[in-house]
This record gives C-alpha cells, sequence and structure tokens, in this order.
C-alpha cells in the first residue's frame, strides 16, 4: 500500500488531512451510535452500516464540486455525511422524523437533499445507475459542466440496469463518475460466487470506459485517484469507473450469522482500517498527536449528540399528510 | 392413519415443502441470491445445499431477470425450478421474463412448452421495511392471464400450497407475508408476538400431502357477514370479528387467482353481505376484482354495499407504517359499516 499526498484541495495540507480524518471519523461515530439506536428500538427497519468503508466517501466526495450530483444506495449514510448533510437531518430520517432530510418517508435507506444534489439512496439494487445516467444526460444536453458521481455495490454489478448503464454512459459520452464500492459480498453471497469477473473494473473496459482499481482503505489513494477521473470527466470524453476495493466490518443489516466468511478475514481486512492507516501516516508527517485526537473526537461526539437531540425532538409526520406529494399539486 | 405432525413456524413448513420435493423428485432445483449457503435471507432454504448438493440448491447473483428467465428455460425441459426473489419488492425487474415468457409460454407454443415454475417471494409489511420492502404485487400477476397467484396464511397451508405449486404445470407466483413467518399476526402490532407453536395451523404434517390450488377455505364460519381476504389480513378480519362482536364467516382465499369462486359465492349469498380485506394499496387492487365477482354472482343477494377495506393509495410508510396498515379497528368499522344498511 502507498500512501499519496494531495495538493488539489483548499487549505494547507494539514488542514484537509485532518478535515479528512474528521470526516472519517464522523461517519464512524455516527453509524457506531446508529446501531446502538438500533438495538434501543429508535431506528427500525433495515439499518446497513457503513464502517469499515469510509475512506470511500470521504476520498471520493473531495473531487465534487457542489454542482456536482450524488446518487447512492441502501448504505448512504456515509455518502450523505461527507457530502455535507446535516448530521442532524440524517439522523432524525433515520428516527422516521418529519425533520428529517426526507421528512421521515424514507428511512435510512432513502437519504434524499435536493439543495446539496444528493438524489437519494436507492434501496433496489442497482436502481440508482440509470437515473444517474440520466442527470448526466440533462447536464450535457442542458450544457451544464456538472458530473454525476454514482455509488453503487459490487453486487449491482449483475443486474442488467448495470450494463444498461455503462452502455448508455459511453455511447453518449456522458459525465458519469461509476463509483463501485467492492466489498466483496453481496449479502451473504461472495463475490467469487456471483461473477464471472471478479475484476470489475475490467467489465467496464469492455464498454470502452476508462476505469481502474483503487485501494478502497486508502483515503489519499481514493481520493487522489477520484480528482484524475473528474478531471478526465469534465473534459468532456464520457465516462469514467473507479472500482474500490473495501470491505464492511459488520453485518449486511443490523445481523446475519457471517457464516459466509473468515474470522481471519475480517481481521485481516480490520488490520487495514482506513482511519487507523490514516492516523498513522498523520502521525509519521508530524500532522497529528494525541491531543489533536482527542480534540477531533470531542468535536465529533458533538456533532452525535446533537444529531441525536435533534432526531429525538422531532415530531412525526401527521397522517393526514401522508398522501402528500404522491401526484403533483396534492395538497394535504 | 392420520400423518405425524410437528410445530413449525411458516418457515419452517416452507422448507419442509421444499424438503419433501427435492426428496421425491429429481426435477426440483432451488435457487435464488443468498438461498444456497446462506440458506436464505428469511432462512426458509437453510439447510437444503447441505442436503441435497450444490447442483439441486445454488446461489444465484443479484439478477432477478436471469434467475427467472433461466426457470423458464429449464421448466420447458421439464424441470421444476423453484427460485426465489429476497423481497417481492424486488421482482420488478424480472417482470419481463414472468409476463412475456413465464405465463405465455404455453399459450403461444399451443402446449408444446410450458413453465412450470414456482417464484417464491415474501411480502407485506409490518416489520418497518419502508417503501422497498413491504409491498403487496399480487393484483399485478392476477392481472397476467397465464399465472397463478398464491398466498398462504399459516404453515399448514403454506406446506400444502407449495407442494401445489411445485407439481403444478403452470408458472406460480408464491407469496409469502412475511409478518406471518414466525406467528399469526393479528394487527395489534404493540402486543407481544404469539408463535406458530401456540396455534393449531402451526402443526404440520412430516411428509408430502397437498392443499389444492384454487381452494379456498372458511377460516372462520359465521352467519352475519362475509369477509374475503388472504394473507395477514385473515388474522387482522378474525381480531376485527371478535372486537365488533360481528358474526363475520372469514375466507382465506388462499389462491388468489385463479380463485375458489364457489366457496365465496355461497357464503355472500348465505350472509347477504360482503367485505373485501387485502394490505395492498386500494385502487386496482385484487379487491377491486373480488368485489366486481360478488357483484355479478351475488347481486340480488346482496342486503347492502360491498365494503372494501385497503392500504392506502400510496407508497408504504416508513414511520407511519401502522397508519398505512389496515389494521383491526379499519376493519371493524367496514364490518359495522356493512351490518347498517
Amino acid at each position: 500500500m502507498s500512501i499519496h499526498k494531495t495538493a488539489a484541495t483548499p487549505g494547507t495540507e494539514r488542514e484537509h488531512a485532518l478535515a479528512l480524518l474528521r470526516q472519517m471519523l464522523l461517519i464512524r461515530r455516527f453509524e457506531e451510535k446508529s446501531a446502538e439506536l438500533y438495538s434501543a428500538g429508535k431506528i427500525r427497519g433495515f439499518l446497513h452500516l457503513y464502517i469499515g468503508e469510509e475512506a470511500v466517501a470521504v476520498g471520493t466526495m473531495q473531487a465534487l464540486t457542489k454542482e456536482d450530483a450524488v446518487v447512492a444506495t441502501y448504505r448512504e449514510h456515509g455518502q450523505a455525511l461527507a457530502r455535507g448533510l446535516p448530521a442532524g437531518k440524517i439522523m432524525a430520517e433515520m428516527y422516521g422524523k418529519a425533520n428529517g432530510c426526507s421528512r421521515g418517508r424514507g428511512g435510512s435507506m432513502h437519504l434524499f437533499d435536493a439543495g446539496r444534489r444528493f438524489y437519494g439512496g436507492y434501496a433496489i439494487v442497482a436502481g440508482g445507475l440509470p437515473v444517474a445516467v440520466g442527470l448526466a444526460l440533462a447536464d450535457k444536453l442542458q450544457e451544464r459542466q456538472a458530473v454525476t458521481a454514482c455509488f453503487f455495490g459490487d453486487g449491482a454489478v449483475a443486474e442488467g440496469e448495470f450494463h444498461e448503464s455503462l452502455n448508455l454512459a459511453t455511447l453518449w459520452r456522458l459525465p458519469v463518475l461509476f463509483l463501485c464500492e467492492n466489498n466483496l459480498y453481496g449479502m451473504g453471497t461472495s463475490l467469487e460466487q456471483s461473477e464471472s469477473q471478479t475484476d470489475i473494473h475490467l467489465k467496464a473496459q469492455n464498454y470502452n470506459m476508462l476505469a481502474e482499481a483503487v485501494d478502497g482503505m486508502d483515503v489519499l489513494a481514493v481520493e487522489s485517484a477520484t480528482q484524475r477521473a473528474v478531471a478526465q470527466v469534465r473534459r468532456g470524453d464520457g465516462p469514467y469507473f473507479l472500482e474500490l476495493r473495501t470491505y464492511r466490518y459488520r453485518a449486511h443489516s443490523m445481523s446475519d450469522p457471517e457464516l459466509y466468511r473468515s474470522k481471519e478475514e475480517v481481521a485481516q481486512w480490520r488490520g487495514r482500517d482506513p482511519i487507523s492507516l490514516f492516523d498513522a501516516y498523520l502521525r509519521g508527517q508530524g500532522m497529528l498527536d494525541d491531543v489533536e485526537l482527542k480534540a477531533l473526537e470531542a468535536d465529533v461526539a458533538n456533532d452525535i449528540d446533537w444529531a441525536v437531540a435533534e432526531a429525538e425532538k422531532g415530531e412525526w409526520e401527521p397522517v393526514a399528510d401522508l398522501e402528500r406529494d404522491v401526484y403533483a399539486g396534492v395538497a394535504a | 392413519m392420520t400423518p405425524k405432525t410437528t410445530p413449525m413456524t411458516m418457515i419452517q413448513a416452507l422448507r419442509s415443502a421444499m424438503d419433501v420435493m427435492l426428496a421425491r423428485d429429481p426435477n426440483v432445483v432451488v435457487y435464488g441470491q443468498d438461498v444456497g449457503f446462506f440458506g436464505g435471507v428469511f432462512r426458509c432454504t437453510e439447510g437444503l445445499q447441505a442436503k441435497y448438493g450444490k447442483s439441486r440448491v445454488f446461489d444465484a447473483p443479484i439478477s432477478e431477470g436471469g434467475i427467472v428467465g433461466t426457470a423458464v428455460g429449464m421448466g420447458a425441459y421439464g424441470l421444476r425450478p423453484v427460485v426465489e426473489i429476497q423481497f417481492a419488492d424486488y421482482f420488478y425487474p424480472a417482470s419481463d421474463q414472468i409476463v412475456s415468457e413465464a405465463a405465455r409460454l404455453r399459450y403461444r407454443s399451443a402446449g408444446d412448452f410450458t413453465a412450470p415454475i414456482t417464484i417464491r417471494m415474501p411480502c407485506g409489511g409490518g416489520i418497518y421495511g419502508g417503501q422497498t420492502h413491504s409491498q403487496s404485487p399480487e393484483a399485478l400477476f392476477t392481472h397476467v392471464c397465464g399465472l397463478r397467484t398464491v398466498m398462504p396464511s399459516n404453515p399448514y397451508d403454506a406446506k400444502g400450497l407449495l407442494i401445489a405449486a411445485i407439481e403444478c404445470d403452470d408458472p406460480v407466483i408464491f407469496l409469502e407475508p412475511k409478518r406471518l413467518y414466525n406467528g399469526p399476526f393479528d394487527g395489534h402490532h404493540d402486543k407481544p408476538v404469539v408463535p406458530w407453536s401456540k396455534h393449531p395451523l402451526g402443526e404440520v404434517p412430516e411428509g408430502h400431502y397437498t392443499v389444492p390450488l384454487e381452494s379456498a377455505s372458511v377460516f372462520r364460519p359465521g352467519s352475519e357477514l362475509t369477509v374475503i381476504t388472504y394473507g395477514t389480513m385473515v388474522f387482522v378480519s378474525e381480531a376485527a370479528a371478535i372486537e365488533t362482536g360481528i358474526d363475520a364467516e372469514i375466507i382465506d382465499l388462499r389462491s388468489i387467482w385463479p380463485l375458489d369462486l364457489d366457496t365465496l359465492v355461497n357464503s355472500v349469498k348465505k350472509t347477504g353481505r360482503c367485505v373485501v380485506v387485502h394490505e395492498a394499496t386500494r385502487t386496482s387492487g385484487f379487491g377491486a376484482e373480488l368485489t366486481a365477482l360478488v357483484q355479478e354472482h351475488c347481486f340480488y343477494h346482496l342486503e347492502a354495499p360491498i365494503e372494501r377495506v385497503a392500504g392506502w393509495d400510496t407508497p408504504y410508510p416508513h414511520a407511519q407504517e401502522w397508519a398505512y396498515f389496515p389494521g383491526p379497528a379499519r376493519v371493524g368499522a367496514a364490518f359495522k359499516r356493512a351490518m347498517e344498511k
């Protein structure tokens, strides 16, 4: 593994590096708190945690501007936080409260924020891909310079929509950045059990798309690869595909027996934890010490406390309003 | 001699049906996402791969169209594939294979080829699944001629119907109300869950038996009012009957389409009043078809307009799930309206 420096972002190098670390810590602590709140019955239904994959959301998001669009999956708390959705709006959504980012209608799997051009959590595997291609097609036809970043998992590449989307994006030379979060398992089935070609980026190359695999546990590697890819897409030559190799530490949803992978494998990946790796790098560079880390953790803890307080104080959407937004112009 | 029975959950009963058919018929194969090694997201196929091997019970990628389409092809060669779509909400990518291929293969080949396949899918709400893990899409299937659509309400029927579905020469959509997997559910979500081991319909024969397709059951006999329903709403309707004190006869369709018309017509002719109940959205729901059928066959016996109780015409809300779900209060109110006139 090699960790690269980057100079493509504002602020001093140290300020930027600490901002990356803080975002990864925020996601990790947010997810840990979510698991706790799920056990307490505050968050209900399905909950897919992002722990282990933080470097992917944080690294990729650095390359996007606020005019760019983001499409994500049902494991999207990390992307939403890294995109700048307030933690309180996300937590309230996960509670199902009306002050949540989707008025409590979506829950954990369906986070939306038009203002931040966050076009959703898609809970149907591969459902977001053609939508992302459509956003990019509109940008191209209306001559906007925006890039659409589309996150999806390794499981999505077996769906027809994946192939239709890659073909259309290349054929029409659309500004899409495909971001495959390859965590090696689609629920309880391993990539080897579900794919004839396990080097997923090679599939994209077959559609004549520029594509590469990236170490998804290395936030700086993710960041620099995404900067390169976005620069290429912005030139108007069509889409780019990154396969980000990463790992989820937790079960697919809140619980499964995890018999599909060995404890050794999990331990091996945890040994390359994105936060620990970056922490060690920063200390080696003289950019971080215990005092600084403690301050960051305290700052993040404040954000989490605030998020939970927002969710707790939120109200349920009135039952009388639930038919709103089924059709245009139908008021409560 | 009465066959030996064992208390089973609906999950165990479904597994037992597949187990029996895998043992009896070498043409039966079981596959789908996480079905083999993992044993299914709701554990319905647990242990079957270990018992029958990877050529009989196997995993497929997240490719609903591919899963259903390959089942059609195998079916044309005489196999009897039993495939699982992980949630009914995930079947849409397979709808072309279901509608254009599976349902019509027999008709357009004038009977040369058939698709004797069973497509299992968990459906319905009650677990805070939100809009993509709670749907009841039965009416999308009943609208397609050539498909059979089935929904059991208890372990005994689940096993007997699944065996009948696997043995049937037509494609069968087998909808499993996931809220009933572990116990009957009367819609009172704040009460403790009752397990199937405490319910008579949780007693399931161990070997082969069938519950014939197109046979409804009179779940609860009554004289004042006929309730036509299926799946989770069978128990909700029972609770509503108890709570209102109305002597309702509850018909559990079991086979939604084609259905057992005689049982429901005879009941409505006897009671003169009819309430149709389902969890799916109201407009163009299967209740509309049931209402039309009762009107066509029982008009001169009806003493009051037919009532429909259903989910709302909205996506399944995540937080307000219990406002959407047609619980015993909503069903009971419809009973009372039907009795007033």
